[in-house]
């Protein structure tokens, strides 16, 4: 069941149960990714990925902790519009998703 | 018709909803979660198969009949039930809402909060690496979406939920590698007891599942660190009862210390709090009913951690006692009868505080490097030297220490660090005091409360 | 000579500093923690763009001691002077805006005038619609949690005497000077300095010097934190209550304003946010930052701060009591004058007299006007 990403990253998740839905798209750092309908938008990061996002004060990367959105850990950044809670958020066909902030925010460079 | 805004649709949210339901009142629901059932009876999405019996195990039953009883309300169309949204502050009868995308306010004449409870966790060195989870964390995956967090998993810390993980992981087929409690099987006896004197059969059931665990499980382990490399845990660092050292090699580490009531709009509601040596935390001050303040009572984990089947009972409890101050009827036999069960439960519950306590001199050891604010970044050592200017109070110590200021406002970090100014100080953790509540409970998107404004 | 400061915020924990340093005997005293009243709520803006120009000598003094302040104080109060930025939306604003800059060059303020296209070059996505906007480089901000704990820290170094959580029951005045008689003990000194905050108007009014004083709590809220790409302290030129915002180094965006304050009763004094008013503030804050849409707000705090009714302070000798001085009631803008007044009441109470003008802020005006009006 193990997935290697284009980095040779392994994904953290393993699914044990309940794969037989429909798949469903998504990006990840520009890099089309696949899910099941169904999925958060953490369990569908962490099947192909070991982090969902950098740590703000230190050098690792984060995957989300409690998954109840008690602890907010698992905030992501989408290319564009709001940041979305990953573990409370369901994916949906086509999100653009970064495990990084844009380079654009808060604007554009001239 | 007078408005009950019930917060949380959970077994104690649920209970309470379908009591004002039977009087005539027609309460409002609002729920973080996308269906009603709460954490330990969480409903995966609607396109997922896997029968109750595979995701309750032997709880199925009542999580059918819970989760039977909030959608006949809605067929019947007795509630409003506004789930994806959290309540997030609260102004003079109005409670402001956000969901993803949207803020909304909700009006109310009373307010019954069933807010739950999330993982108690303690610090462990390393805990902050991707790949180091909550046991909440652990089932949530597992029951919600299917997936377990990793492909070698160790699980500690203490608490029935340790047990019961580990046994519903192996089940599914995960790889557990280790089950580790930081309590000693003779505290773990002493509490046992109890917990059997009131309740037979649960504590029956839960020595069952862990007899499953075999020799992966040990009892009155010590954590010392967790080894981390790029790609998060590698290995637990632990020793035995007997001092001895371990090694367990993993990718993936799921702790807990059993539970700690979520309390932060019970805060803001304006409920007065007491430091409990029972649980070792901060808990609302009620009457027997769940009596807060006017207007306002607690029911569930949120109150006291009684555990699902306490939940339900309180529920239906501060729901009675809601109707009997709004002058309508209720049946006094049915409340004296579930007050009396509440109190075998208190029993029980008492029992299970006591037999997995809260790691206190581990946290006393954290070495200073250690994380302890995760949000923040913030280390055992420097929370140390910020005592120095701060003095022993956990609010200060949060002003110019920063623990307890990231996203997810002390929840996980604030008990440890009371643990830690408590040391340097030499005060108990009472006199340390309790993080002040402050909005938002959850943090806001802009884009959803501006929505709001909006709309105006 | 021996002085005891009451009231243990920036205003009072800066006096102690700078008394001390003259070698004065000091003790300073708080009802509750120091910094923990108006100051720990504060928004942290060093700014003199927009000033009342009564104030603009003082808060040269306050700018020129802020940028001393990790010298002085053994540690970083993370003064960073990132500069101001004000954005401008109307030509009303504008206007008034080259009005100010005209009338405050005198005293020592530099504002550049910037068009859109240099708002934009220099600060991508900070108010795209801002028809000009004023920047000035040498203001900026510091960290209002950190100041007046520092500031008493090291005053004590200095050999003052801290006092919190020691509320005042009673001031008396005697040949000696005053006895001030404490939860924790009594305290006598021949001067005494009222730094009292919005609670300093009980204190004037006691011997004689009536305040027209009320309480108000700001709303202030901060973001989770973001990358850090946004220097300056952005404001607006506005004649209704302009949203302002920061982000500090960590990377949170702090913001106020845009929205009424809060009524606070002084007793007890704890301030309470109101949600209803964050979306309405936000909106106006979108305006200046369009992507803080993005992003969600993670906590929401208030403070009790003193406003006068002519919104200037109340700072010098009392006008009825010799050996009284005082210096509250900053309006919701005394956190940049903070050091300033401080090194400034330090100044008039060793030596009798300061450079700095404080005629504007007399505490006897009130009794003045009423005395005329009669």
């Amino acid at each position: 069941m193990s997935r290697v990403n284009a980095a040779g990253e392994k994904g953290r998740l393993i699914r044990l149960a309940e794969s037989d839905r429909a798949p469903l798209p998504f990006y990840l750092d520009g890099v089309e990714r696949q899910a099941m309908q169904g999925d958060t938008v953490l369990t569908a990061v962490l099947l192909s990925a070991g982090g969902l996002r950098s740590a703000e004060f230190g050098l690792e990367k984060r995957a989300g902790f409690c998954l109840m959105g008690a602890c907010q850990d698992c905030w992501m950044w989408q290319e564009d519009g709001p940041r979305i809670r990953a573990c409370s958020t369901p994916l949906k066909a086509g999100m653009r998703l970064l495990t990084d902030p844009p380079k654009t925010w808060p604007g554009e460079l001239p | 018709m007078t408005r009950v805004l019930i917060v949380g649709a959970g077994p104690a949210g649920i209970r309470a909803a379908a009591e004002l339901a039977g009087a005539g009142l027609r309460p409002v629901v609002v729920d973080e979660g996308a269906r009603a059932g709460g954490q330990i009876y969480r409903r995966p999405p609607e396109m997922f198969s896997r029968p109750a019996k595979v995701l309750y195990g032997s709880e199925a039953g009542k999580a059918g009949a819970l989760h039977g009883l909030f959608d006949a309300l809605l067929a019947e169309d007795r509630v409003d039930y506004l789930p994806n949204r959290t309540v997030v502050g609260l102004s003079d009868g109005v409670a402001h809402l956000v969901g993803p995308e949207i803020g909304e306010r909700c009006t109310f004449d009373r307010l019954i909060l069933a807010t739950g409870a999330m993982d108690r966790v303690a610090p462990v060195p390393g805990w902050q690496a991707a790949g180091v989870y909550t046991l909440g964390a652990a089932q949530i995956a597992l029951k919600a979406q299917g997936v377990a967090l990793g492909r070698r998993i160790v699980l500690a810390g203490s608490g029935p939920l340790l047990t019961l993980v580990a046994a519903q992981l192996l089940k599914a087929g995960a790889d557990v590698a280790a089950v580790l409690d930081t309590a000693p099987l003779a505290t773990q006896m002493r509490g046992g007891l109890k917990m059997a004197l009131a309740r037979p059969g649960v504590t029956a059931r839960g020595l069952m599942l862990r007899a499953r665990l075999g020799r992966r499980f040990r009892a009155g382990v010590s954590l010392e660190r967790i080894e981390t490399g790029p790609s998060g845990p590698k290995a637990l660092h632990w020793y035995d009862a007997a001092g001895r050292s371990h090694t367990t090699t993993c990718d993936t580490v799921a702790l807990g210390w059993h539970l700690r009531a979520e309390t932060a709009l019970a805060d803001l509601a304006g409920s007065a709090f007491d430091w409990s040596e029972t649980w070792a935390q901060w808990l609302p001050r009620t009457d027997v009913e769940g009596r807060a303040a006017d207007g306002l009572y607690l029911a569930g984990d949120g109150l006291r951690i009684l555990g699902a089947d306490g939940a339900e009972l309180a529920g239906r409890v501060a729901a009675r006692a809601c109707l009997a101050d709004l002058g309508l009827s209720t049946d006094p036999a049915a409340q004296s009868r579930d007050l009396k069960r509440l109190r075998k439960m208190r029993r029980f519950a008492e029992g299970v505080a006591s037999a997995f306590p809260w790691p206190a001199q581990m946290v006393r050891d954290l070495p200073d490097e250690t994380v302890l604010c995760r949000c923040e970044g913030v280390t055992a050592g420097e929370l140390r030297d910020t005592v120095p200017l701060s003095g022993p109070d956990a609010n200060r110590v949060k002003s110019l220490g920063r623990v307890g200021m990231g996203r997810c406002q002390g929840r996980y970090c604030q008990l440890a660090a009371a643990e830690l100014i408590s040391e340097t100080t030499r005060l108990s953790s009472a006199e340390v005091g309790r993080l002040r509540a402050q909005p938002p409970v959850r943090p806001a998107p802009v884009a959803a409360l501006v929505s709001d404004h909006d709309e105006d | 000579m021996a002085v005891i400061v009451l009231g243990g915020g920036l205003m009072g924990a800066a006096s102690a500093f700078f008394l001390a340093q003259r070698g004065v005997q000091v003790t300073l005293v708080d009802r509750r923690r120091i910094g923990a009243g108006a100051t720990v709520a504060s928004f942290g803006n060093i700014r003199r763009s927009g000033r009342h120009l009564s104030q603009l000598a003082l808060a040269r003094r306050s700018l020129d001691l802020w940028n001393q302040a990790e010298t002085l104080l053994g540690r970083d109060v993370e003064f960073r002077a990132s500069g101001h930025l004000r954005l401008i939306f109307d030509a009303e604003s504008l206007a008034d805006m080259r009005k100010f800059a005209e009338a405050a060059r005198p005293f020592g303020l530099d504002l550049d005038e910037l068009g859109p296209g240099e708002i934009h070059r220099r600060f991508p996505g900070l108010g795209p619609s801002a028809i000009a906007a004023s920047f000035s480089p040498e203001d900026g901000s510091a960290n209002p949690r950190l100041v007046a704990p520092a500031f008493a820290a090291a005053a004590a170094a200095k050999g003052a005497m801290i006092v919190d959580s020691a509320p005042v029951s009673q001031i008396r005045r005697n040949t000696h000077g005053f006895t001030v008689e404490t939860a924790r003990g009594n305290f006598e000194a021949e001067i005494l300095l009222n730094c009292a905050g919005g609670w300093g108007t009980t204190i004037a009014a006691q011997f004689g010097e009536p305040v027209p004083l009320n309480t108000f709590g700001p709303q202030m809220g901060v973001t989770e934190p973001l990358p850090h790409r946004i220097l300056p302290v952005v404001g607006v030129w506005s004649r209704d209550h302009g949203a302002y915002f920061r982000q500090v180094e960590r990377g949170n965006i702090v913001f106020g304003g845009a929205v009424e304050r809060v009524p606070v009763d002084p007793d007890p004094g704890f301030a309470q946010v109101d949600p209803a008013r964050l979306p309405v503030q936000l909106g106006a804050l979108s305006r200046l930052l369009p992507a803080i849409r993005d992003v969600s707000v993670i906590r929401q705090w208030s403070g009790c701060e003193g406003y006068v009714e002519d919104s200037l302070p109340v700072v010098g000798a009392s006008s009825t009591t010799p050996g009284l001085f005082h210096a509250f009631g900053f309006c919701g803008h005394g956190f940049q004058l903070g050091p300033g007044v401080g090194a400034t009441m330090a100044e008039l109470i060793a030596t009798g007299r300061t450079e700095i003008e404080l005629e504007p802020f007399s505490p006897g005006r009130f009794a003045q006007k009423n005395t005329t009006s009669q």
